[in-house]
């Protein structure tokens, strides 16, 4: 008998609020949190636009010691983890320790961090030999970011299997899939799982900048990130991080846990392509797609609600809905997709918890966040993508996808638990 | 929980690349030969830092091993990481003709540090040029997922495939995440970890987590559970690895089964200051539990050895509690190359299989005198003899990662 895994909590800090009720008003009145960078003087960039966290990390309850030593991505899964362990109703004491694993998924880790550390070392950017004179000594954890899995397992008690996957943009996806694996075969029976990315700071603005996958909309920064819109060029940098906490179904059935949702299935595939690069076809997609409905045992037309990747760029629009189309086959053209990257800018690894998180969301509340920005449809994406203003439904299925460097194409399928028994 | 119906995984290739050897090989034979990859850094001036010396690949000619275009875009840990992969799968024969293709291949491997040399000289231009100035590839030959995403692209395996950071335990976490994706379906994945960060701001980084010795001779700078233990020593490189399923590799013809994954367990020690025990004894009896080995199963283990007089002692401790004092062969083979951060555990699960191969432990080089209360039987002065069928392989990372895996040798049928 396969043990079934679900979500019981949700802890999120994202552009536009903190907090998972901030972060859901955002999406449901289809408001946009992208901005113009004001983190650092971001004139000689070409991207200067992004989906800024306002955090406060003494306000969050972080002790001194811990603004100092962690990296601000690390502060925010640290701040989600709390949130997603109290909204759970699962006190820290209940948890087994051994029986009790983390998951965090992040693609650029301590980016902020080792970017600060970096001016310093290198007397901003004077000297190759860096200065050891003035090395700090939480300069380790950002070169070698195992440190952040370890903050949220200290903080959520967690001594069972500990790590973080890295798949770049899909990692907040595949870190919680990774969580199911490892409550499905009895690794965990709890897994604090989610992803988190600060990565709006220069070194990323610039890497961005260089491949133009960035957006150059300075002049409206509010309405930059336009995903599916045939005046889109490019995404929004943004940061973000959302936490989960995964259960084992007939424990959390039998604690009497408000329960998001079942996840039913969830598959990988890389594209073998390029790094950067998306094949028109969105073959590799679609087998992940495929993969995890089968796995949910499900049809595509139990599909209720895709969070879409929708990141904004033209080939991922593309690629993304030919994926559907090959995937679902006529149910493409039915069923509601959206992005809510139009709102919330792309956090990189982050995203994939954070679209979860949505998913989970539009299940509970009933609706369908919509994709904001979206006036005049490029032609090529000729699918539902809900424009500009949510839609109540019913939502008992939801398919969410991710795509990433790397050639990583992953897609989970969360449902209501009902909807397999 | 495996049933009986769990497909058995096995691995069927083996590509290293070590401070002290290039090839399967070459390193296997310098590690019972007692060839140092320990010397004085030579790819900048450390004359600055307390600590000099390193484990680094020397002879190392990537546009020997990599096609010219992929040179700009890669960093030099990608580069081992790619060479290492192709040897692998040579090895295992999953060339171009192999009947496993496209889905039936995932890529799952580690790296602590990620591309580091190359995103520091992109940090430099950034800041001492401008942003016009950095790489186009620098999205990409900088983030922790560059390894697994090239590697992919190389060899067109488009199956299920990830990224696992844990610090020095990645090596092995990445091969029990690949195991479970070959239980999941998968034919084959390769695996491993591989890390380089020896330019002068990743020299710098290791050097920050205050665990690096300050010592000047290369014979006793990194010594494994000995009583002058001070520290390790930094060193690049790992191993890759084809891990198979066992019905496929039969099916096929493999030319090499090395051994089975018989057993693989992860745990975190507790927060600091709990005062609760840490995980690594749990991590071993776990393996152990999962392999359905009794201690007395296992002829030989790779301990992690840290180096330093507290951490040595803890594994003892844990190794003492789960075997028994002296109860067990125990070994460091990585004193002869460094800590190879993600590269380490996936280094010596290699070592694990060709031990398994060849009947014969290699030695802990440098270490001459382990203190009596540690009550290990270290494996020194000279590779041992020995009957072998299961070998324990231990990692650790920086924070509390413990990981083990066990290894056992193919049944001849």
């Amino acid at each position: 008998m396969t043990r079934r895994v679900v979500i019981t909590g949700i802890g999120v800090r994202a552009p536009g609020g903190s907090g998972t009720k901030e972060f859901w008003s955002l999406l449901s009145e289809g408001r946009t949190a992208t901005r113009e960078i004001s983190f650092f003087d971001a004139s000689p960039f070409r991207s200067r636009v992004a989906g800024e966290v306002d955090f406060d990390p003494a306000a969050e309850g972080l002790t001194p010691q811990q603004i100092r030593r962690m990296d601000r991505a690390t502060q925010f899964a640290v701040a989600c983890t709390r949130e997603a362990l109290a909204d759970s109703g699962l006190e820290r004491d209940r948890l087994d320790p051994y029986r009790t694993a983390v998951t965090l998924g992040s693609a650029v880790a301590s980016a902020t961090s080792l970017e600060n550390e970096y001016l310093v070392m290198s007397d901003s950017g004077k000297d190759w030999l860096v200065d050891p004179s003035h090395l700090s000594p939480y300069m380790f954890d950002y070169l070698s970011p195992g440190v952040m899995p370890a903050e949220v397992a200290w903080e959520a008690g967690a001594e069972g299997p500990v790590s973080m996957v890295s798949d770049g943009c899909t990692s907040g996806l595949d870190a919680v899939g990774h969580a199911v694996s490892l409550i499905r075969e009895g690794s965990a029976d709890v897994v604090l799982a989610g992803a988190t990315d600060t990565p709006v700071t220069p070194i990323v603005v610039a890497c961005f900048d260089a491949i133009k996958a960035t957006t150059p909309r300075n002049d409206d920064a509010a309405h930059a990130s336009r995903p599916f819109d045939s005046s889109r060029n490019g995404f929004v940098l943004a940061e973000g991080s959302a936490m989960f906490v995964l259960e084992e179904y007939e424990a959390a059935k039998a604690r009497g846990a408000r329960i998001y949702a079942e996840v039913g299935g969830y598959a990988t595939r890389c594209n073998a392509y390029h790094m950067t690069g998306l094949k028109k076809d969105g073959r590799e997609m679609a087998e992940a797609i495929r993969a995890a409905l089968n796995e949910a045992r499900l049809d595509p037309t139990a599909v209720d609600y895709v969070n879409a990747h929708g990141s904004g760029t033209k080939q991922n629009d593309r690629h993304e809905t030919a994926a559907f189309k090959r995937s679902l086959g006529s149910h493409a053209y039915d069923v509601p997709v959206s992005s809510i990257k139009s709102m919330v800018g792309h956090s990189l690894g982050a995203i994939g918890s954070v679209e979860i998180a949505a998913s989970l969301l539009a299940i509970e509340h009933g609706v369908v966040p919509p994709t904001a920005n979206l006036h005049n449809p490029d032609p090529e994406c000729d699918l539902d993508y809900v424009p500009l203003t949510a839609r109540e439904q019913r939502v008992d299925t939801v398919l969410t996808v991710g795509s990433g460097f790397g050639g990583f194409q992953s897609a989970m399928v969360l449902h209501r638990p009902e909807v397999a028994a | 929980m495996t049933s009986s119906s769990t497909p058995r995984v096995v691995v069927t290739g083996i590509g290293v690349a070590a401070p002290n050897g290039l090839g399967r090989e070459e390193y296997w034979k310098a590690l019972l030969a007692g060839e140092n990859g320990i010397a004085e850094l030579t790819r900048f001036d450390a004359s600055r830092y307390a600590s000099k010396l390193a484990g680094q690949i020397q002879d190392f000619e990537a546009k020997d091993h990599l096609p010219s275009r992929l040179l700009p875009q890669t960093d030099v840990s990608t580069r081992y990481a790619l060479a290492a992969a192709d040897w692998a799968l040579a090895d295992a024969g999953l060339g171009p003709d192999s009947p496993l293709t496209d889905y039936d291949l995932g890529v799952a491997t580690s790296t602590a540090q990620g591309g580091f040399d190359f995103t520091h000289r992109e940090f430099h231009k950034l800041w001492s040029q401008g942003p016009e100035f950095v790489s186009v590839y620098e999205s990409f030959a900088w983030f922790y997922a560059v390894n697994t995403g090239q590697i992919s692209i190389r060899n067109g395996m488009r199956g299920p495939s990830a990224a696992i950071v844990t610090e020095q335990a990645g090596g092995l976490d990445a091969v029990g995440h690949a195991r479970r994706t070959v239980r999941a379906g998968t034919r084959a994945v390769l695996t491993g970890g591989v890390d380089s960060a020896l330019d002068p701001w990743g020299y710098a980084s290791q050097l920050a987590g205050g665990l690096v010795s300050t010592a000047t001779d290369p014979e006793a700078a990194y010594l494994p559970f000995d009583t002058r233990a001070g520290g390790h020593v930094p060193g690049e490189g790992g191993a890759i690895l084809i891990t198979e399923d066992a019905d496929s590799a039969r099916e096929r013809g493999a030319a090499h089964v090395y051994g089975e994954i018989t057993g693989y367990a992860a745990t975190f020690d507790p927060a600091p200051g709990s005062g609760r025990p840490p995980g690594l004894r749990r991590a071993i009896e776990l393996a152990l539990d999962d392999a359905r080995l009794a201690p007395d199963g296992i002829d030989v283990v790779f301990a992690d050895g840290a180096g330093r007089p507290d951490a040595d002692r803890a594994e003892a401790e844990a190794l003492a509690a789960v075997f028994g004092e002296r109860g067990v062969p125990v070994t460091v083979p990585k004193s002869l190359t460094g800590r190879l951060a993600a590269g380490g555990g996936a280094a010596d699960l290699a070592s694990a299989l060709l031990a398994l191969r060849d009947q014969v432990v290699p030695h802990t080089a440098h270490t001459t005198s382990v203190p009596e209360a540690y009550g290990l039987d270290l494996v020194v002065d000279r590779p041992r003899e020995a009957a072998l069928r299961s070998a324990l392989v231990v990692a650790r990372g920086r924070h509390g990662f413990n990981s083990a895996v066990v290894v056992t040798a193919p049944t001849t049928a």
